[in-house]
């Protein structure tokens, strides 16, 4: 059955790219024909093969253990190619002239947002989960080898979403760039996931379900539905990328920042709460601070996340009335965002100790510092007399990084200092100096990317709305754009620190597996209860 | 059902759960935090009974303060519309060359022109009106070597009309002949009358070619160029005597600009021209006196 399966896949993938009416498509249907038989030959030559033996009281690691690796694989791209972009913008001479159409700015900037979000932040989200769901829940995860499948699922949808923008196959939708057959590929990936999820927590031996999971359950639930809306689109063929948006105008618009702003909600704050909530209190040993805030803070930040949205459509076609929603809804945002920051820093009240000896609780802390900050930040920039300075400049870009690379970053960072040892079976990490080193880089190159960006987009902003006595713009938008250069340089050189930590952490992980002997052989189990 | 771990320095109990060994306390809500979230939320009801807020079901709420973004704007466009409106009838019929004695309509056209110039004309003349890089096609208008005449009315022409388009019947016109594509002259005679145009621009040169070159150029050349090789503004030809290259002065800038030859395209920018983007009478009387006013007028 499964053998029939992927055949016809491969010869329907064949015959797609026969007939294929442009290059990102022709290339996406080779990739996914020498997937789908690859995926024959290996099944053809395990055949006789018994089938493993799993003893369903163990936990079910190996996805994670390949997740790990996947988020700190992609992490590191998707890092580099932000430097590559970054340098771009200060010297276009990097947007070279024989791969341009390719690897100029506009293919390589969604690239960049894509392999950080998505492969970095979501291999971190989808790994951290599953480990977290079956130890809280104390089950094996649900549905055998379905986990593999969203692993492996999810890793051939980066490479067919990120093949495509360098070929041009794109929706033009800030986050959701993929094209139609793409978007159908991560559907089912995504509900295979929640499959997963959601059967072990049904199959959970623990009386209640842990707050980490209230919060990745959320995340799983509302990306599915933002995913499957926003990208409600007709294909003009069955043999090509391109489709059209069902909706259309100011209505399109809308629906793309409802879906841009609960991806920065759910994805990268509901989910990564989750994984605040599980390893924080794990490595610092402490019990979570307030049970009532994780309740409050959970229903609050879902409750008011979704109406955010028509806060990036200020001063557009968009109504007034609906931006006054959008901004009142961000600015009550506030607190419950922050009811996280104090669940996870007040964990550590009795533990503040541990800031002294253990990096991996200081990245921790860090992570959830840049979290209040940007997610006070952002209530600001959403008040509409604030957003006409900052709307459209570095500010912005300033405010998503110092949430991306301080919240998302470091806390995912601390969460594979946590995993990898335990994963793999080893009696600590290679190295906490080298932990230290990676958390300072990373410090330090967030601080000269936010600063930079901080003062070249109020600087932009205040020049574009510069009018003389009599009513003219007195700055052309090239002055602007000569303004901006020093800051774009130290911003690539934050960067530039940023991914040099990254990079160490990658050798660090390796050689806590490589360099160092199992501490034991025994397979996780289910602690007895 | 609570109870305390070991080693709790505080006093807060804990739910009793306990998932993979992470337990919680059941302190209260801190109260500033409280505090602080029902502010906001009374904050927002009374922001969206001031501002256009609630949808209904024909339209929304429009706020007691009568707020939009659309008025706003409009508004300001209008105070300074009006401001300006006696000033930009007056610009549009003055005599420019009277400018100077009009302090506060000078002040108005080398102002609004800076604006315009900005935005229309800077995408090739550069935001500084240097022209960019050198020998890139665009002229530098800083300096006083104009192609088609620096005095104030030569470049009201000039923008009104443009250069070499298609648009506007007045459009300066002229077209220099592709001496080698056309194979009006073999390349080695190309390469004599290129050392003679080095010489006379006071450049390093092969003298005995330039000698040869000084013959084909009073043949082909001075018929534009002129005899003394200044140019001539009527037709836009260059003056090859200065150190200012429209094109670049080295040997293969000039060598392809004699084979091939040049064709410099500057649009109409009248609105006559181009309906709905091109510059009102006062308008290009505004950005031809902020031009004028940058050094090199006549």
């Amino acid at each position: 059955m499964k053998l029939v399966v992927l055949g016809l896949v491969a010869l329907g993938a064949a015959i797609a790219a026969n007939y294929g009416r442009d290059l990102a498509y022709q290339v996406h249907a080779i990739i996914i024909m020498l997937t789908a038989a690859g995926v024959f030959v290996w099944t053809l030559r395990r055949w006789d093969e018994p089938a493993p033996v799993h003893n369903p009281a163990e936990y079910l690691d190996g996805p994670i253990r390949a997740g790990a690796i996947a988020t700190a694989f992609w992490g590191a791209v998707g890092f580099l190619v932000g430097v590559y972009i970054a340098f771009q913008l200060a010297f276009p001479v990097l947007n070279i002239e024989w791969a341009q159409g390719y690897t100029n700015f506009g293919r390589l900037r969604p690239l960049h947002t894509s392999a950080v979000i998505f492969a970095f932040g979501g291999n971190a989200l989808i790994a951290t989960s599953l480990y977290v769901v079956q130890r809280t829940s104390a089950a094996r995860l649900f549905g055998g080898n379905l986990a593999w499948f969203v692993f492996w699922g999810y890793q051939l949808f980066i490479v067919l979403a990120a093949t495509g923008y360098l070929l041009g196959a794109t929706q033009s939708k800030e986050y959701a760039e993929p094209e139609w057959y793409t978007d159908i590929w991560l559907t089912i990936i995504w509900v295979a996931y929640l499959v997963v999820f959601l059967g072990t927590i049904v199959k959970r031996r623990e009386p209640h379900i842990y707050v980490a999971n209230w919060f990745y359950l959320s995340f799983i639930v509302t990306i599915a539905m933002l995913h499957i809306v926003n990208n409600l689109s007709i294909p003009v063929s069955v043999f090509g990328s391109k489709s059209v948006q069902v909706f259309a105008g100011v209505q399109d618009a809308m629906t793309q920042w409802w879906y841009g702003h609960n991806a920065v909600g759910f994805f990268l704050t509901a989910g990564f709460l989750g994984m605040m909530y599980y390893f924080v209190p794990k490595q610092a040993e402490r019990p979570v601070f307030s049970y009532k805030l994780s309740i409050i803070h959970f229903w609050a930040l879902i409750f008011l996340y979704i109406w955010a949205g028509p806060h990036h459509l200020h001063y557009t076609a968009l109504p007034d009335w609906a931006g006054t929603l959008g901004m009142v809804f961000s600015v009550v945002l506030w607190m419950p965002s922050w009811g996280g920051m104090i669940n996870g820093l007040m964990t550590l009240s009795g533990a503040w100790d541990k800031l002294r000896t253990d990096p991996i609780i200081r990245m921790m802390v860090i992570s959830i510092g840049f979290y209040g900050m940007s997610t006070f930040e952002g209530p600001m920039m959403s008040i509409r007399a604030v957003n006409s300075l900052s709307h459209y400049t570095d500010w912005t870009i300033g405010h998503v990084h110092s949430g991306a690379l301080g919240w998302n970053g470091m806390i995912t960072f601390g969460a594979l200092y946590f995993l990898v040892p335990k994963l793999w079976n080893r009696p600590r990490l290679y190295s906490l100096s080298l932990v230290n080193w990676h958390f300072w880089l990373a410090t330090i190159g967030i601080v000269l990317y936010a600063a930079s960006m901080w003062v070249t987009g109020i600087m932009e902003g205040l020049m574009w709305r510069e009018v003389d006595a009599q009513g003219f713009l007195v700055n052309s938008f090239a002055d602007t754009v000569a303004a901006k250069f020093p800051m774009y340089v130290v911003r690539a050189i934050g960067g530039t620190l940023f991914l040099t930590g990254a990079l160490i952490m990658c050798y660090n992980l390796w050689m806590t597996v490589k360099g160092q002997p199992k501490t034991s052989d025994e397979p996780a189990m289910v602690p007895a209860e | 059902m609570s109870k305390k771990p070991a080693d709790q320095p505080t006093q807060a109990e804990t739910t009793g759960h306990s998932w993979d060994g992470i337990e919680e306390y059941n302190n209260p809500l801190p109260r500033w935090w409280l505090w602080t979230f029902y502010a906001t939320i009374v904050w927002a009801v009374i922001y969206t009974i001031l501002y256009p807020a609630w949808p209904l079901v024909q339209s929304a709420t429009a706020g007691v303060l009568g707020y939009s973004t659309r008025a706003n704007v409009e508004k300001q466009i209008e105070t300074f519309a009006e401001m300006n409106a006696s000033l930009e009838t007056e610009l549009a019929s003055a005599d420019l060359t009277a400018l100077a004695d009009n302090a506060d309509l000078q002040n108005f056209a080398v102002q609004a022109g800076a604006a315009i110039f900005q935005t229309n004309c800077s995408q090739c003349h550069g935001s500084g009106a240097n022209g960019g890089a050198e020998g890139n096609g665009y002229p530098n208008l800083l300096d006083d070597a104009w192609l088609w005449g620096g005095h104030i009315d030569d470049i009201v022409w000039t923008v009104a009309n443009g250069i070499r388009n298609e648009q506007s019947p007045d459009a300066h016109w002229s077209e220099m002949p592709a001496f080698g594509t056309d194979e009006i002259l073999p390349p080695e005679e190309i390469e004599q009358v290129v050392q003679y145009v080095r010489q006379i621009s006071g450049q390093e040169h092969d003298a005995g070619l330039a000698e040869a070159g000084a013959e084909i150029f009073e043949y082909e050349c001075t018929a534009c160029h002129m005899e003394d090789g200044t140019g001539n503004k009527d037709l836009g030809a260059p003056n090859l005597t200065d150190a200012i290259w429209l094109y670049g002065g080295d040997v293969a800038s000039i060598t392809e600009t004699v084979t091939n030859s040049r064709f410099g395209v500057m649009p109409a920018w009248s609105e006559e021209y181009r309906v709905g983007s091109g510059l009102q009478p006062w308008e290009i009387n505004a950005v031809a006196s902020y031009v004028h006013q940058l050094g090199g007028g006549q």
